[in-house]
C-alpha cells in the first residue's frame, strides 16, 4: 500500500505539521487578543504579552463594561440583530415558500425569480441608496439598518431549496384537506424545516451583528451606533470627534488592554453561535449550489 | 371532508337499496350524484389552483426589494446630473457624460481603478490556488478526528467581521506589534505591513486568503467526496504511487469545480473588498491601496461630490454586470454549470 512507503510517511509528517501551523494561524490572533485583554496594562503596552496573559486581571473588562457608550452600543447592536433577524426571516420565509412552487402551478414564479435575482447582478450603489434613506427620513433610525438588508436573495434561494426538498405529498395532503397556502406553510412546512430556518436565522444574525458600514453611513448620532460601527469608529478609525467623551474615558479607551477587551466582547456572540453555525453551513452551501 | 365522505356513504346506500328494490334504472340513479361530485371537485380544484395567497406572500419581499434595490437604480440618473441635495433628483440640472469624462481624465480615479483590478486579480488567483492545494493536503489526512478539527477551526475567520479582523491585524502588524517584534528578535528587519504601498497590497491579499480559504475549501472537498475509490485501487494495482494518483485522479476530479469557481469570480474583478480595505488602509497607502468603493465613499459621502461618486459607482456596477453575464455563460460552456 502507498501509505507504507518511506517517502509517503515523510510527506505525512510534513503534511500534519503544515496543516497544524495553518490551523493555528486562524486561531492564534484571537488568543493573542484575549491574552492582552486579561493582562496588566504595563506589559500589554510594551508588547510583552504573547499567548498567555501577564499580570492576570479583569480590569479591562470592568472598564469596558462601565463605559456608558460601549453599553449603549452593545444594546443597540443586540436590538438591531434581533429586530433584523425577525423581520428578515419573516419576509424571506414567506417569499421562499411561494417561490418553491412549480412554475407549472404558479405561473408568475419566474417573473418574481428574475425580479429578485436581478438585484444580485446589479445595484444602484452607495450614493443613491444613501440619498434614498435621506429622502425617506430614515436617517438615524433603526429602520435604516434593518429594512434595506431585510432580503438577502442568496438566503432566500437557500430557503426556497429547503422547501423544495419537503415531500410533495405533505403539501398535497394538506391542500386537499382544505388548508390554504398560509396554513400549509405554518402548520406543515415550518415544523418540518426547522433546522433550515434555524440555519438561515443564524446566518442572518451573524450578518446583522457584523454589519458596520450601514451604521456609519445612515447614522450620525453616535448614541444610536450598533456595536460594530462603534468599534469601527473608536478602535479602527480612532475618530473621537463624533463621540462625546471626557478625557478620563478617552485615556481608558486608548489603553491596549481595554481595546482588546472591546474587540473580544464584539467577537464573543460569533464564537458562541459558531459551533451551531459550522454544523449547518457546509450542508447549506452544498444545497445552495444545487441548481433549481 | 368528513361531511363529504358521509354523504357518499348515504348515496351508496340509496343506490344499493334502489337496485335491490328494482325500482329505478341504474342509469338514472348514478347520474345525479355524479353531477354533484363534479361540481364539488371543480370547486376544490379551483381552491387548489388559487395562487393569490402566493402573491400575497411575495408582496412584502417585492415591496422591500422595489424600495431598497430598484429605487436606488433609478437614482443612478444622478450620475448624469449636477446633483444638489437641496434641488433633489427632479430639480437638478442634466450634464450628460461630464462626470464620466472627468473620471477618465482625473489621475486619481484611473489609479483607483488600476489598484482595484490588481488587488482583486491577485485575490482571485491565489484565492483559488490556496483552497485547491489545501483540499488536496486535507484529503491525504487519514485520521478523521484531526481532519475534523482542522476543518472546524479554519472556517472561523470567515465569520468574523473586518472591523474585528482589522483591529486585530492593525494591532499585530504595527511597527511594535507581535509580528514585527518576533521578526526583530530573529534578527530580521521590521516590515511596514500597513504603511508601505506594496507591502499593503501583499498584506491585503494574504489576509483575504487567510480569511476565506477554509470556507472556499468546502466545495473542493465536496467534489473529492464524489471520487470513486475504485479509481485509486486500480491505479495502485497498476503501480502508480500516491503522487501519480493525486496528479491523475484527485486533481482532474477537482478541475471542473475549479473552472466554475474561477470563471464566476471574474464578476468580482472590480470588487477589491471594501470592508477589508476600509478597515486596514490609511493615508500613507492611498496610492497603492485605494480601491473604487473606498474612493466613492470618500469623494461622495465625505466630500459631497454626489454626482461624481455615483458616476464612478455606475461605471463599476455596469462593468460588473457585463462580467457576471459573460462569466456565467463561460461557466456553462466550459463546465456545463448553470446557476439559474
Amino acid at each position: 500500500m502507498y501509505y507504507k512507503t518511506a517517502s509517503y510517511r515523510a510527506f505525512t509528517v510534513f503534511n500534519y505539521v503544515l496543516l497544524t501551523v495553518i490551523c493555528l494561524s486562524c486561531v492564534l490572533p484571537l488568543i493573542h487578543i484575549l491574552a492582552v485583554s486579561f493582562s496588566a496594562s504595563a506589559p500589554a503596552n510594551s508588547n510583552l504579552v504573547g499567548l498567555w496573559p501577564i499580570g492576570f486581571n479583569f480590569d479591562a473588562y470592568a472598564k469596558t463594561l462601565n463605559n456608558p457608550n460601549f453599553h449603549n452600543a452593545l444594546l443597540v447592536g443586540l436590538q438591531r440583530t434581533v429586530l433584523g433577524t425577525v423581520i428578515g426571516m419573516s419576509i424571506m420565509t414567506l417569499a421562499g415558500y411561494a417561490l418553491s412552487k412549480d412554475t407549472g402551478y404558479f405561473k408568475s414564479r419566474s417573473i418574481y425569480m428574475w425580479y429578485f435575482l436581478f438585484t444580485m447582478l446589479f445595484s444602484g450603489g452607495i450614493v443613491p441608496s444613501y440619498m434614498l434613506i435621506r429622502e425617506l427620513n430614515l436617517m438615524n433610525t433603526m429602520w435604516a439598518l434593518v429594512l434595506p438588508v431585510a432580503i438577502n436573495v442568496f438566503n432566500m434561494v437557500l430557503l426556497m431549496n429547503f422547501f423544495r426538498a419537503v415531500p410533495k405529498e405533505l403539501e398535497e395532503a394538506s391542500l386537499i384537506d382544505g388548508a390554504g397556502h398560509f396554513r400549509t406553510l405554518f402548520s406543515i412546512y415550518l415544523p418540518v424545516s426547522m433546522p433550515a430556518i434555524a440555519t438561515i436565522s443564524l446566518f442572518t444574525m451573524v450578518m446583522h451583528w457584523n454589519s458596520w458600514f450601514d451604521g456609519l453611513l445612515y447614522i450620525s448620532d453616535y448614541r444610536k451606533y450598533p456595536l460594530s460601527t462603534f468599534l469601527q469608529t473608536v478602535i479602527v478609525q480612532q475618530d473621537f470627534n463624533k463621540i462625546n467623551i471626557d478625557v478620563n474615558e478617552l485615556k481608558n479607551i486608548s489603553q491596549r488592554t481595554v481595546k482588546s477587551a472591546q474587540i473580544f466582547i464584539g467577537t464573543l456572540p460569533i464564537l458562541l453561535v459558531y459551533p451551531f453555525l459550522q454544523r449547518y453551513f457546509v450542508k447549506g452551501i452544498i444545497l445552495g449550489a444545487v441548481k433549481e | 371532508m368528513k361531511i363529504h365522505a358521509d354523504r357518499m356513504i348515504v348515496r351508496e346506500r340509496q343506490i344499493i337499496s334502489q337496485i335491490l328494490e328494482g325500482g329505478n334504472t341504474v342509469d338514472n340513479v348514478v347520474r345525479k350524484p355524479l353531477k354533484n361530485s363534479n361540481k364539488m371537485r371543480k370547486r376544490e380544484r379551483e381552491k387548489l389552483s388559487r395562487t393569490w395567497p402566493l402573491h400575497m406572500m411575495l408582496l412584502p419581499a417585492a415591496i422591500i426589494t422595489f424600495i431598497f434595490a430598484y429605487m436606488p437604480m433609478g437614482g443612478l440618473v444622478m450620475a448624469f446630473q449636477d446633483f444638489k441635495p437641496y434641488d433633489g433628483i427632479l430639480g437638478s440640472k442634466f450634464v450628460g457624460w461630464k462626470h464620466f469624462e472627468f473620471m477618465f481624465q482625473y489621475p486619481d480615479s484611473k489609479e483607483v481603478i488600476w489598484n482595484t483590478v490588481i488587488i482583486s486579480s491577485l485575490k482571485i488567483v491565489f484565492g483559488l490556488i490556496v483552497p485547491f492545494v489545501f483540499a488536496i493536503l486535507l484529503n491525504e489526512v487519514r485520521k478523521i478526528a484531526f481532519k475534523r478539527t482542522i476543518q472546524t477551526l479554519v472556517y472561523l475567520p470567515h465569520f468574523i467581521s473586518w472591523v474585528i479582523l482589522g483591529a486585530i491585524l492593525t494591532d499585530m502588524l504595527s511597527s511594535k506589534g507581535i509580528i514585527n517584534s518576533t521578526l526583530i528578535s530573529l534578527g530580521i528587519d521590521a516590515v511596514p505591513w500597513l504603511s508601505n504601498g506594496n507591502w499593503f497590497r501583499f498584506t491585503v491579499v494574504v489576509s483575504d486568503i487567510w480569511q476565506n480559504f477554509g470556507f472556499n475549501t468546502i466545495v473542493f472537498l465536496a467534489s473529492l467526496a464524489g471520487v470513486n475509490p475504485a479509481l485509486y485501487e486500480a491505479a495502485e494495482v497498476d503501480g502508480a504511487n500516491r503522487w501519480k494518483q493525486t496528479l491523475h485522479i484527485t486533481v482532474p476530479a477537482m478541475i471542473p469545480i475549479a473552472v466554475v469557481v474561477g470563471t464566476l469570480s471574474l464578476g468580482n474583478i472590480l470588487n477589491g473588498g471594501f470592508d477589508q480595505i476600509f478597515n486596514l488602509y490609511n493615508t500613507l497607502v492611498y496610492d497603492k491601496g485605494d480601491i473604487i468603493d473606498t474612493f466613492v465613499y470618500r469623494t461622495a459621502i465625505l466630500n459631497g461630490q454626489y454626482s461624481f461618486g455615483t458616476a464612478v459607482g455606475l461605471f463599476k456596477s455596469a462593468i460588473g454586470l457585463v462580467l457576471i453575464v459573460i462569466s456565467y455563460r463561460m461557466a456553462y460552456k466550459f463546465a456545463g454549470y448553470r446557476i439559474f
